[in-house]
């Protein structure tokens, strides 16, 4: 909302400065973003006429002027063609700041002849796009006079940002009164600001316009008046100034008035030219398909809830919201009809958004505009009109009726304090209402103003009384404190997500924070996604990722476009997949993307090591382990399949993945290396090795206090016997181990894999591996028998693996 | 110089080799030695000479022991030198050390958040991203056909026919709110930190974002605490006693009376940085919590009443950290996060301070 300080002083009479009223305004809650003090920023710069114009004796395309700005003659330098003896333009004296640079102006010497300041263009001093030449200004402007007092820039321009509770500060009026609660002046009687003796309604001659209102939900109330025999020119001066300065081009009068009250008082109208219209005018819904073409050029296609104002044959007006161009008003128009409409905010709403369409109107309609306003709106513009275009006035039609009912609050006066923390004398909130119009009787009931529809029981009411009063004296109250150190708060959940994602950190991962929303052809391989925006932003951002994988690998690909040697991307977040009644089942996922160089090439080791699948592996157990899920426990099995009938669109490597299981359903995390085809379509050149780990999977930790269990070392020393076994090439080592492991579950307390080899001595087909087995006696050392047996059994276990003890 | 003390002690002086001196050993102290063969003589002795010779020959044998012992540990000392002098590495060749990882600051600025909080009572609320339009504007005292719907550029998902709810991504963090307050009884003191959706993009937008939720329910509760709480929690967080905040009336359709909050900065160094009033940047939405909100969660807004606020974490990650822009955030760029970024043992403390 753009209003001009004098355009402000209008209603309110007032001495603040515009420091204070600006502080004010943001004080009470109507934000300033800005001020455009043209006035203050080329104070400077003054009217001056060149007197000579001579060529410069070393530059061709350089003039040596003498100039007067007032004070006698001065040399000034200046490369503009269309400088001229006789030229009356703006000049910036030693000292000025040029707006558009903010160069502070010197005596200079300029190809060796001295300058003292710049003639100007609109281009530098910000008043418009213009660099062609200097600005030329008529011959009779008084030389001397600073720039802004002669061009009118005095007045600074105000933008406030209005919340869309305040549909009265959508017009300067509302502001004003606003202020004028606040005690900055007070507010001046509306007739005087345009000049009227009064604003009754104008009484015309003969009947008032053809309207009606069948659509009393839309448009509940329709009131007109007709002008007859204007002259459809410019505006007066002044209103073009106001309009102009806020950035609205003046049309022609009868535009401007409108868009002038539009501004001024919040309350929009609209013009028809009578002459276009066929039979009376009617607001009533539209029927589905109809259209029409708005002010702004483009057709609209409407449909049946929404309201428009039409006449027998065709929509002029998409009611509240844009005039139709056929029935706008033109500079031959001389016979028009007012309307000044009550429409109804949830139809203007839903309409606009329907639309697509915004405008001044909307903006106002769709807070509310004051329902007991159109009276007055219309008889200010039918003056307005009359005043300026001349012309005889019609009766005024009233169809419908405004919603008026107004309603009154129970209010305690302590609210101010038990809700708003700050106590304030009975008298002094009073006061506050009826600066602001509400009424309040003996009792406190009170009844907001017809202008104020935001207000809707007492905590609004202290709101009103805490702005005004002043938020920045409500003192400060600590929250009472339960008493002794704080509590822990966090959940199992969220210790479990700061563990993981601290380990992964300490591990010599990069977390990264990707989009949630990834392409469609992205999430393919992934299982595709479950949601997909209807309005995405862009299609690389459409559906909900169902892995955490899509947007690391992206990342990861951007960084080796980028020449990273080695990239260890982790992420913690959500999947976002299917969940019950039409929910979300949003999964805490932790995925890890590993590529490039595990081990740079070095003096130690030689050649660079890429990541392979044991690499993620290692990822995925180290920080399950962290998670707390018991690891020793956990099967390696397959990779889980996205379903696809021929494997097509996998998105892992089918000989080089897995996944983690406790027991054959509940997977806990998958590992492995990326299909080539995945990898391809992230544009990936290396080898890819990838984890994702279901953190909502982990089963929860038993909670059972802190005591550990009693330290007993083993009294004697463990004995490693080593095994070498020569299996099936394709026979999982972890069979072999978990056979071998559970011969003699008492005495065999861990196996593991230390060599695998194939080749030479081991016919093909076929592999050796050798296992370390470490026993642990009880009480009583192993005799010879015990652990002959205990080979037996170990022995034994293999064999029903396949396997065969090497020799 | 036929004493074979004086002859074996200078022999084992020049020996330099531990074969010679074993060579020395066996002549000396071995079995026909000739230190040896003096011991055997006290056997022929009678017990006076043996009383008068044995203490002496005796100190021979030791003086040989010794000076054989003690050349001994010199030569091998010697050797040792010399081989260890034949083992020298140039340690000024690169030694192997794991890259570290990184936490990437929304995620530690959340922990920071939690850490604050916590001391203040405050526990940590999560809830789904998609959301129903009833807990994402409904229930937050937003009708469909509210301005303020607009103003939120809300993402959302098709509705298969029949469906009895409008799914979208949530536009900011207050349905936790709603979540909260539906399933738990007050008193309550949450945060809710999270992901946050608007389909909007510029250089200060971006179309996933985090936001901070606060949301404080009990009775007794006015504006008063509110203010208190935010400058609490920024004086903690930003780790400066002087900062300063602005409450400016404002409006959101869930609270009443509602506030947006600026902070003070001052320039250093061409950065705006947290502290002093030279000037304000808006942080914070906030307000007591709406009646018709608390009443949609089936709580008695004549009995429950409390405060609110949101907050972009990405930007106090910026405003803390100095980051200028907020794109780089969500890129994955492992120069950035590494930059930014912070090293897995930064674990926000109270006693070790919040930020790293």
């Amino acid at each position: 909302m753009k209003f001009t300080l004098g355009w402000l002083k209008e209603h309110l009479d007032t001495t603040a400065s515009l420091e204070h009223v600006v502080e004010t305004l943001t004080r009470i809650g109507l934000e300033v973003e800005g001020v455009e003090d043209a006035g203050a920023t080329l104070a400077a710069f003054r009217v001056a006429r060149v007197l000579t114009a001579a060529p410069h004796p070393q530059a061709d395309k350089l003039q040596v002027l003498t100039v007067d700005a007032g004070d006698g003659p001065l040399q000034v330098v200046c490369g503009a063609p269309n400088a001229r003896a006789g030229l009356v333009g703006v000049f910036g004296a030693p000292g000025a700041v040029v707006p558009s640079n903010a160069m502070v102006l010197k005596v200079a010497s300029i190809r060796g002849v001295e300058s003292n300041g710049m003639m100007c263009s609109t281009r530098e001093l910000e008043l418009g796009d213009d660099h062609d030449g200097i600005i030329e200004l008529p011959a009779d402007a008084p030389v001397g006079t600073p720039y802004p007092d002669y061009a009118g820039l005095n007045d600074p321009v105000f933008d406030v940002a209005i919340t869309p509770n305040r549909q009265d500060c959508m017009g300067v009026r509302g502001i004003a009164r606003d202020l004028a609660a606040a005690g900055l002046g007070t507010l001046k009687p509306l007739a005087g600001i345009y000049r009227q003796d009064n604003l009754d309604p104008v009484a015309g001659e003969g009947p008032g316009p053809d309207v009606r209102t069948d659509d009393a939900d839309g448009c509940p109330a329709f009131f007109a008046q007709g002008v007859a025999g204007v002259t459809n020119g410019a505006s007066p001066p002044w209103m073009a100034r106001y309009l102009t300065a806020i950035g609205q081009k003046p049309i022609s009068v009868l535009v401007d008035i409108t868009n002038f009250l539009s501004v001024d008082l919040g309350r929009p109208l609209h013009v028809y030219d009578r002459a276009t219209l066929r039979g009376g005018l009617v607001a009533r819904k539209a029927t589905a398909g109809e259209t029409v073409v708005a002010l702004n050029g483009k057709t609209y296609t409407l449909d049946a809830t929404m309201t428009v104002i039409a006449d027998d044959v065709a929509v002029h007006d998409i009611g509240g919201i844009m005039g139709g161009e056929e029935s706008g008003v033109s500079a031959d128009t001389t016979d028009i009809v007012i309307e000044c409409a009550y429409f109804d905010p949830d139809h203007i709403a839903r309409t606009g958004q329907k639309l697509q369409l915004t405008s001044d109107a909307r903006q106002r309609f769709e807070r509310g505009v004051d329902p007991a306003f159109l009276d007055e709106g219309l008889s200010i513009a039918t003056r307005l009109v009359l005043d300026h275009c001349g012309g005889t006035a019609s009766g005024v039609t009233r169809a419908g009726n405004p919603p008026l009912g107004r309603r009154a609050y129970a209010y305690g006066i302590d609210k101010a304090e038990t809700l708003g923390g700050l106590a304030v004398p009975a008298d002094r909130q009073r006061a506050i209402f009826e600066s602001l119009g509400f009424g309040v009787d003996a009792v406190w009931n009170v009844t907001p103003p017809t202008w104020r529809r935001d207000i809707d029981g007492p905590a609004d009411l202290v709101e009103e009384v805490i702005r005004i009063e002043g938020i920045d004296k409500v003192a400060s109250v600590p929250l009472p404190r339960v008493p002794g150190v704080a509590r822990p708060t966090a959940t199992p959940e969220q210790k479990l997500e700061r563990r993981v994602r601290r380990a992964a950190a300490a591990r010599g991962l990069d977390e990264a924070v990707t989009w949630s929303f990834v392409s469609e052809a992205q999430a393919a391989p992934f299982g595709g996604g479950t949601w997909t925006l209807a309005n995405p932003i862009s299609e690389d951002l459409k559906v909900m990722r169902p892995s955490m994988l899509p947007g690391l690998l992206s990342a990861a690909q951007r960084n080796l476009a980028s020449h990273a040697d080695s990239v260890r991307l982790f992420e913690i977040g959500r999947r976002y997949l299917p969940g019950r009644d039409g929910a979300s089942h949003e999964r805490a996922t932790v995925g890890i993307v590993l590529t490039g160089d595990r081990r740079p090439r070095g003096w130690r080791e030689g050649r660079g090591v890429a990541f392979d699948a044991y690499d993620a592996k290692a990822e995925a157990i180290a920080l399950l382990g962290v998670a707390g899920a018991p690891v020793d426990n956990l099967q390696v099995m397959g990779p889980e399949s996205n379903g696809a009938a021929d494997g097509a669109g996998e998105a892992w490597h089918p000989g080089q993945s897995g996944t983690l299981r406790l027991g054959p359903k509940t997977v806990l995390a998958a590992f492995g290396m990326l299909h080539p085809r995945v990898r391809k379509a992230f544009d990936l050149d290396l080898p890819v090795a990838a984890v994702e780990l279901y953190l909502d999977a982990i089963p929860a930790k038993r909670a059972n206090g802190f005591m550990r269990p009693a330290y007993a070392p083993p009294a004697l020393q463990s004995v490693t016997r080593d095994f070498a076994f020569l299996v099936p090439a394709d026979l999982a080592a972890d069979a072999l181990v978990r056979a071998v492991r559970g011969a003699d579950k008492k005495a065999i307390v861990a196996a593991r894999v230390f060599d695998v080899f194939t080749g030479q001595g081991v016919e093909d087909g076929m592999k050796s591996v050798a296992i370390e087995v470490v026993l642990q006696p009880g009480d009583k050392s192993f005799t010879d028998e015990e652990l002959k047996a205990i080979r037996a059994a170990i022995v034994a276990a293999a064999e029903k693996q396949g396997a065969t003890l090497r020799g | 110089m036929d004493d074979p003390k004086l002859v074996a002690l200078s022999e084992i002086e020049q020996c330099d080799t531990p074969a010679r001196l074993e060579e020395i050993r066996v002549q000396t102290l071995g079995k026909s030695g000739s230190i040896t063969a003096l011991t055997k003589t006290l056997g022929s002795m009678t017990d006076e000479e043996r009383r008068a010779q044995g203490p002496i020959i005796h100190a021979i044998k030791q003086t040989i022991s010794d000076a054989i012992g003690t050349r001994k540990v010199a030569l091998e000392d010697a050797a040792l030198d010399a081989r260890l002098a034949t083992e020298t590495l140039d340690m000024t060749l690169p030694a192997d050390v794991p890259a570290g990882g990184t936490i990437h600051p929304v995620s530690q600025v959340m922990d920071e958040l939690a850490e604050i909080f916590a001391d203040l009572g405050f526990a940590v609320a999560t809830g789904p991203e998609i959301e129903d339009d009833w807990h994402n504007f409904t229930a937050l005292n937003i009708p469909e056909s509210h301005p303020a719907r607009a103003m939120h550029d809300t993402f959302y998902f098709p509705a298969p026919d029949g469906a009895a709810r409008k799914m979208l991504l949530r536009t900011h963090t207050s349905p936790v709110q709603i979540r909260t307050m539906l399933n738990q009884k007050p008193p309550i003191r949450i945060i809710a930190p999270g992901r946050t959706y608007r389909s909007d993009s510029d250089a200060t937008h971006t179309p996933m974002f985090h936001q901070v939720e606060g949301l404080v329910i009990d009775k007794g509760i006015t504006l008063g605490h509110l203010k208190w709480t935010l400058e609490t929690f920024l004086k903690a967080f930003f780790e400066r006693d002087d900062i300063v905040l602005r409450l400016r009336p404002s409006y959101f359709p869930f609270t009443e009376p509602s506030a947006e909050v600026d902070v003070g900065f001052t320039m250093e160094k061409g950065k705006r940085v947290i502290g002093g009033s030279d000037g304000w940047m808006e942080v914070l939405g906030s307000g007591m919590v709406h009646p018709k909100v608390i009443a949609a969660c089936g709580l008695d807004p004549e009995e429950w009443q409390g405060f609110a606020f949101g907050c972009g974490i990405d930007r106090l990650a910026m405003l803390k950290y100095g980051m200028d822009d907020l794109r780089p955030f969500f890129d994955g760029d492992i120069r950035w996060l590494k930059h930014y970024g912070f090293s897995g043992l930064d674990v926000p403390t109270l006693s070790g301070g919040v930020g790293a």
